[in-house]
């Protein structure tokens, strides 16, 4: 009873409309869901390119697009970079994956040979590879246990020396398909490649999201577990599938 | 070797292999690899021509649905039936067709291609005509993008030498008509702006648990502005629809599962006027969709113990939602199986792209399939009640019948769990063959 008067929970989508290709929905949707059943209001914002800037966002969430979606993506990101390093300063948790991912990171060659700029959350850069890397993969992480999806994706993302990578690759290509690394993570913001989508399967790491989010409005995530027997099938299965 | 010897070599191992069972496409890779030409030297020979059907969704019943009318029309129309839509598919196809003189006894040929098999196909064989449907994300892990998809769809475009026939309300297949040969010209099949809102077009599929508004739907273009088309979609009211077609109205009778098969009925008519030219009789063309059967899969009905069950394929978001779209939940027994094999996309993500309030009302009385704790789960985050989660196949389809009671049964299947489903069916009822 105690969030009778609090405040929603307010998730902010940045740019769904040119970033939405793999299900990308699953991860808002599974954070609106998970955060109502720990007894949480939620209010979700969409945010596209040229929106009015919005202000008190407890969590951002952003996904893939097309090539041809991020090069309007970029533009606008190098607007609002300040308010999302700012944000990233003061805790507040986002999740990044796939495209929203690469333009976390420093910069993005594209399979055409352009070059996005991307607003340097993360010390990483990626360069468009000659082949997609495709197909089931598991990952473990050391904060957040296995995590597990399917990725698609056409960049080869390298992270800095310093940058602590999301996780590491047990099946699968990852960040490159060589160093074993899978996303990055900085503060409360995490990157990857995973679709799946990410969340759905993987409630310990939407559960780590809520938590954050609350940690910054002096609150904790409520007691009990959530039945997530459907999520634990689901991931045995995803994890027995072929690549 | 000489060719008649290469296609009566071809024809006895078709014969062969119909002994052995399946395998409709083996004749064909033998003809293939003997005499590459083949395929597109017999095409050539057709007065009227091929004609090309590709895009995403609804390749299956507009290529059946344009073959019909146009038989209907007196036109002896060879097609590649068996689903074995790729070359070799065509090729064996063609073995089956031919008389043991070698003689192809068609005036056009109508083909089912996919978006990559499409693009390898024209290269050997310049289509006269190809009707290109739609553009949506799907199987993203073989195409890996979807503007990938349409530069395909765009090569196929190019390669036609008469008629483009172009879906004028999905922006990707519109944008194709700058893509065409100088001298091909371009045939539009389209929907009244009262229709429009009905297909979501896969960029308005973001907006999840919001419905999208259907009056900001690509406000920005008025019907006023967008190209006159051939054929138009102007209503519908479960099974009549009304056409405008080149200006003037007919009502006609559509008996297809879902209002989007109704438009492919557009699509059929607006090719097969393109076939057809200055003799199309458009009366009994359209008199003629009253007569379509849905493809198989494709909202087939088989009955079983007495009562009607429906099989309804699902690729992609755009195709499962308007699915769900087209019916009451609550008026049927609903079961959904989900395989991820290389057929099905191995790739589960699109089902978070579907939305699944519809089924609130009706609830799932049960999920099957490799992926069916990913349904079970999607379902659930959707709040809609599940009664029953088993992924063996069989044991959940007899389950689901037990239980269903008087409702009539829809079952939605990915493309592997819908062969299961038809050769589980076939042991207890009559199945139509493939």
């Amino acid at each position: 009873m105690a969030h009778d008067t609090a405040r929603a929970l307010r998730i902010v989508q940045l740019y769904p409309r040119d970033m939405n290709i793999y299900g990308d929905w699953g991860n808002t949707l599974t954070l609106k869901r998970r955060a109502e059943r720990h007894g949480l209001g939620t209010e979700i914002v969409d945010y596209n390119p040229g929106d009015p800037w919005p202000e008190n966002a407890d969590l951002f969430v952003g996904g893939g697009g097309q090539d041809s979606g991020q090069f309007r993506v970029a533009d606008d990101l190098a607007v609002v970079a300040p308010r999302l390093h700012e944000a990233v300063a003061r805790g507040v948790p986002m999740l990044a994956i796939c495209g929203l991912y690469q333009l976390f990171g420093h910069s993005f060659r594209t399979g055409t040979g352009e070059t996005l700029s991307g607003i340097g959350i993360f010390d990483l850069e990626t360069v468009a590879g000659p082949e997609r890397l495709i197909g089931n993969i598991v990952t473990e992480s050391p904060d957040l246990g296995t995590i597990i999806g399917y990725e698609n994706h056409s960049g080869l993302t390298h992270l800095g020396a310093g940058q602590q990578p999301l996780a590491s690759v047990v099946s699968g290509a990852g960040n490159n398909g060589q160093d074993a690394t899978e996303g990055a993570r900085t503060a409360n913001v995490l990157g990857s490649y995973l679709h799946g989508s990410l969340l759905p399967k993987n409630p310990r790491v939407a559960d780590f999201l809520l938590a954050a989010a609350l940690e910054l409005r002096g609150e904790t995530l409520p007691e009990g577990e959530l039945d997530d027997t459907l999520a634990q099938r689901a991931r045995d299965v995803a994890a027995s599938r072929p690549r | 070797m000489s060719r008649p010897l290469v296609r009566v070599l071809g024809q006895g191992v078709r014969w062969a292999s119909s002994l052995r069972g399946g395998g409709s496409a083996f004749p064909g890779l033998v003809m293939e690899k003997l005499h590459p030409r083949f395929v597109a030297e017999e095409l050539a020979k057709l007065p009227l021509g091929v004609v090309v059907i590709s895009g995403t969704n609804g390749k299956t019943t507009t290529t059946k649905m344009t073959v019909q009318l146009l038989r209907s029309q007196g036109l002896r129309v060879f097609t590649n039936r068996t689903g074995s839509n790729f070359v070799r598919g065509v090729a064996a196809s063609l073995l089956a067709e031919m008389d043991a003189f070698g003689r192809l006894a068609a005036d056009v040929a109508v083909l089912e291609l996919d978006e990559a098999h499409a693009v390898h196909f024209v290269k050997q064989v310049r289509p006269r005509i190809s009707l290109l449907l739609n553009v949506m994300r799907d199987q993203l892990d073989r195409f890996g993008e979807i503007d990938t998809t349409r530069r395909m769809l765009s090569q196929v475009a190019r390669a036609t030498t008469g008629t483009v026939v172009l879906n004028r309300e999905d922006p990707r297949i519109a944008s194709l008509a700058q893509d065409v040969t100088e001298g091909t010209a371009v045939s539009w099949f389209g929907l009244s702006d009262a229709l429009r809102p009905m297909f979501p077009s896969d960029d308005d599929m973001r907006d999840g648990l919001r419905q999208v508004d259907p009056g900001a739907q690509d406000s920005d273009v008025p019907s006023t502005r967008r190209p006159d088309a051939d054929v138009v979609l102007e209503a519908v009211n479960a099974r009549s629809v009304e056409l405008d077609v080149r200006g003037r109205k007919h009502d006609a009778t559509v008996d297809l599962y879902g209002v989007y098969n109704q438009y492919n009925a557009a699509a059929a008519l607006a090719t097969s006027l393109q076939v057809l030219g200055d003799a199309a009789d458009v009366p009994s063309l359209v008199a003629e969709l009253g007569k379509v059967t849905p493809a198989f899969g494709r909202g087939e009905t088989i009955t079983v113990q007495d009562k009607p069950l429906q099989l309804l394929l699902v690729k992609n978001p755009a195709g499962f939602r308007l699915s769900l779209a087209s019916a009451s939940a609550q008026d049927y027994a609903t079961m959904i199986a989900i395989n991820d094999q290389y057929a099905d996309g191995r790739d589960v993500s699109w089902l978070w792209d579907v939305d699944f309030d519809a089924l609130r009302d009706g609830g799932v009385d049960m999920v099957s399939g490799v992926r069916a704790w990913d349904m079970a789960l999607r379902l659930d985050y959707d709040l809609v009640r599940v009664a029953a989660v088993e992924p063996d196949l069989e044991d959940a389809l007899r389950r689901f019948i037990a239980d269903s009671g008087e409702r009539p049964m829809r079952i939605f299947c990915t493309y592997t769990a819908m062969l299961s489903l038809r050769r589980i069916l076939g042991d207890m009822t009559h199945v139509a063959a493939i």
